[in-house]
């Protein structure tokens, strides 16, 4: 199912929660909705879900306009940052929970929950109670939940934030999977920049309650909209007048047009890569990041002068005019 | 250890085994006979009829207001909030005045209940008003709202949301809230002596005993007492076990 925001725009009190945001995310993609704390995203996905409702603007579902809509009627899964596991019910019940509310065959039930266990390696779990599984565990029997009813879109508001970084990870992987193999649309929301990138088809980046810009993952790091999100995805560093990648500096031994004299003040190999940090002549620190067969041929040492120009060829010239 | 367990004894142990010696100094047989005395029976019947009704209707409308202080936004929250405890802090027979005053014989409004079980009802309702609402308050306020809100985008309606999410996660503090509230109503005198005075349908068992003990009638009055210290004690299993069989999600 597509989702269509047109114009939505919320308040809570004399906070701009979401100023004007239009945004369609595509039946059957897996989009990423990225921004600091307070950006409005979860905002945003509370008002698809139909949890909150905006001030202004609409929410088409399949292009039909279904912003008066109640929760129980859109079709949506949502999963919620700390699980909402309901603690008094089995994993089994929490998972039959909207197949029981809609009154569905016991046997259909059945077989429907066990299906699902399956789907996020919970198989042995089912009699237990919600406070006896792990954090991982947890999100997973709340993801089964959502699905149960098999919903047209799925909606998870920073799924993993409440959990540690390998287990993290192993979810993350987990997702991707999931939605090839069930491709229902996804929408999920995060602040981690890594997250986004590896996991979603595309990003859309929120700011102070605007879309400041959504493409591909690959589009927002090399062509970046705005200086915020240069900022935000990906690491970014001030040469000159310009912002660039670390990975975009070019280190020369000698001066050259518009190159900037840096001193060398530390040195680290990381496996691949080094990273090279710099100080230009106003004290301002940087750092830089070379290939490692380009750093050895350079034979750095700390303390050295060097002159660092950027090598942002690729990036289309009128980002670059806006940034600069 | 030693010291709370001397405590104990002196304060709890010790009166009990008293009155039950007390009621018992007669033989068995005459402890049957003084319960089964018309009088006391009536009394008893009363009492713990009206402390039932009284300790279901504080269940429901306890709850109700509970909710109410912690869910709804209005002006003066805090105010009725406050006026919750008064019946905690008031002593009973000024309760029981405040209740005559009302709903006396001389009635602002007319409504005169004064020497009926209608006013032993009412008068143990404003004694243990505060029992269910206080024991709920917490509850509810730690109640995870996002519970709620997954149970409704799973499709549940308000009714469903309730029954099947909030209900069974504040059954537990209900419980204790009805439950104490039945102890204080089965025990409750002082107001009820005054808007109920002692006459034959409406002398409750607390005024049985205080009754008999002015006639010079020991034993009955242990009898009764007797009954009302058993009460307490299944009263406080009961609840023990209720608690146990609601909250085995969390021992799991």
């Amino acid at each position: 199912m597509s989702i269509e925001i047109r114009n939505v725009t919320k308040r809570f009190g004399s906070f701009l929660a979401l100023d004007d945001v239009s945004l369609q995310i595509p039946d059957g993609s897996l989009t990423a909705v990225l921004g600091p704390s307070g950006s409005g995203k979860s905002t945003l996905l509370r008002i698809v879900a139909g949890l909150e409702q905006p001030d202004a603007g609409e929410i088409l579902l399949s292009g039909e306009e279904a912003t008066a809509v109640s929760p129980q009627r859109r079709d949506v899964g949502f999963v919620f940052q700390h699980y909402a596991a309901f603690k008094h019910m089995t994993v089994r019940d929490n998972v039959a929970f909207a197949l029981t509310i809609r009154k569905r065959p016991k046997q259909e039930i059945r077989d429907r929950v066990e299906e699902l266990l399956e789907l996020v390696q919970l198989q042995g779990f089912a009699d237990r109670y919600p406070s006896r599984l792990s954090g991982g565990q947890r999100q997973r029997m709340a993801l089964a939940r959502a699905l149960a009813a098999k919903p047209r879109v799925l909606l998870l508001d920073e799924p993993f934030g409440a959990l540690d970084a390998r287990v993290r990870a192993e979810l993350r992987d987990w997702l991707r999977r999931l939605h090839e193999e069930v491709h229902v649309t996804t929408v999920f929301v995060t602040h981690d920049q890594e997250e986004a990138m590896e996991i979603a088809d595309r990003v859309a980046v929120f700011d102070h309650g605007r879309l400041e810009q959504v493409g591909a993952p690959a589009e927002l790091y090399d062509t970046p909209a705005s200086e915020f999100v240069l900022r935000f995805v990906g690491d970014a560093v001030r040469l000159g007048s310009a912002l660039v990648r670390p990975h975009e500096i070019v280190l020369r031994r000698w001066p050259s047009d518009g190159a900037v004299e840096v001193e060398i003040e530390r040195i680290a190999v990381l496996g691949a890569d080094a990273r090279v940090e710099l100080s230009d002549g106003d004290g301002d620190r940087l750092s830089a990041r070379l290939r490692r067969d380009e750093f050895e041929d350079l034979d750095l040492t700390r303390g050295e002068i060097v002159w660092a120009t950027a090598s942002a060829s690729h990036r289309d010239a009128k980002a670059q005019q806006t940034l600069r | 250890m030693g010291v709370i367990s001397t405590f104990l004894t002196v304060i709890v142990v010790l009166p009990i085994a008293a009155l039950v010696w007390e009621s018992k100094r007669d033989g068995t047989h005459a402890f049957w006979q003084t319960i089964s005395s018309p009088e006391a029976v009536g009394a008893l019947k009363l009492t713990f009829g009206a402390a039932l009704i009284v300790a279901l209707t504080n269940g429901v409308l306890g709850t109700i207001t509970a909710w109410v202080l912690v869910r709804d936004e209005f002006r003066g929250r805090s105010l009725v909030n406050a006026v919750i405890d008064l019946p905690f802090a008031l002593p009973t027979i000024v309760a029981g005045l405040t209740l005559l005053a009302m709903y006396g014989p001389n009635s602002p409004a007319g409504i005169d209940v004064a020497f009926t079980r209608t006013a032993i009802v009412l008068a143990l309702c404003f004694v243990t008003l505060p029992f269910v609402i206080r024991t709920v308050q917490p509850v509810l306020i730690e109640l995870d709202m996002e519970m709620e809100e997954a149970a409704c985008s799973l499709g549940a309606g308000r009714l469903a949301v309730f029954r099947r999410i909030v209900l069974p996660n504040l059954l537990p503090g209900i419980l204790s809230g009805v439950v104490l509230a039945l102890a204080r109503a089965l025990g409750e005198i002082g107001s009820v002596v005054l808007v109920a005075g002692s006459t034959t349908h409406t002398e409750v068992a607390s005024v049985f005993v205080y009754n008999v003990i002015q006639d010079g009638l020991a034993a009955e009055a242990s009898a009764v007492a007797i009954v009302l210290l058993a009460a307490a004690f299944a009263l406080l299993l009961t609840v023990g076990a209720l608690r146990f069989f609601v909250t085995r999600h969390e021992r799991a």
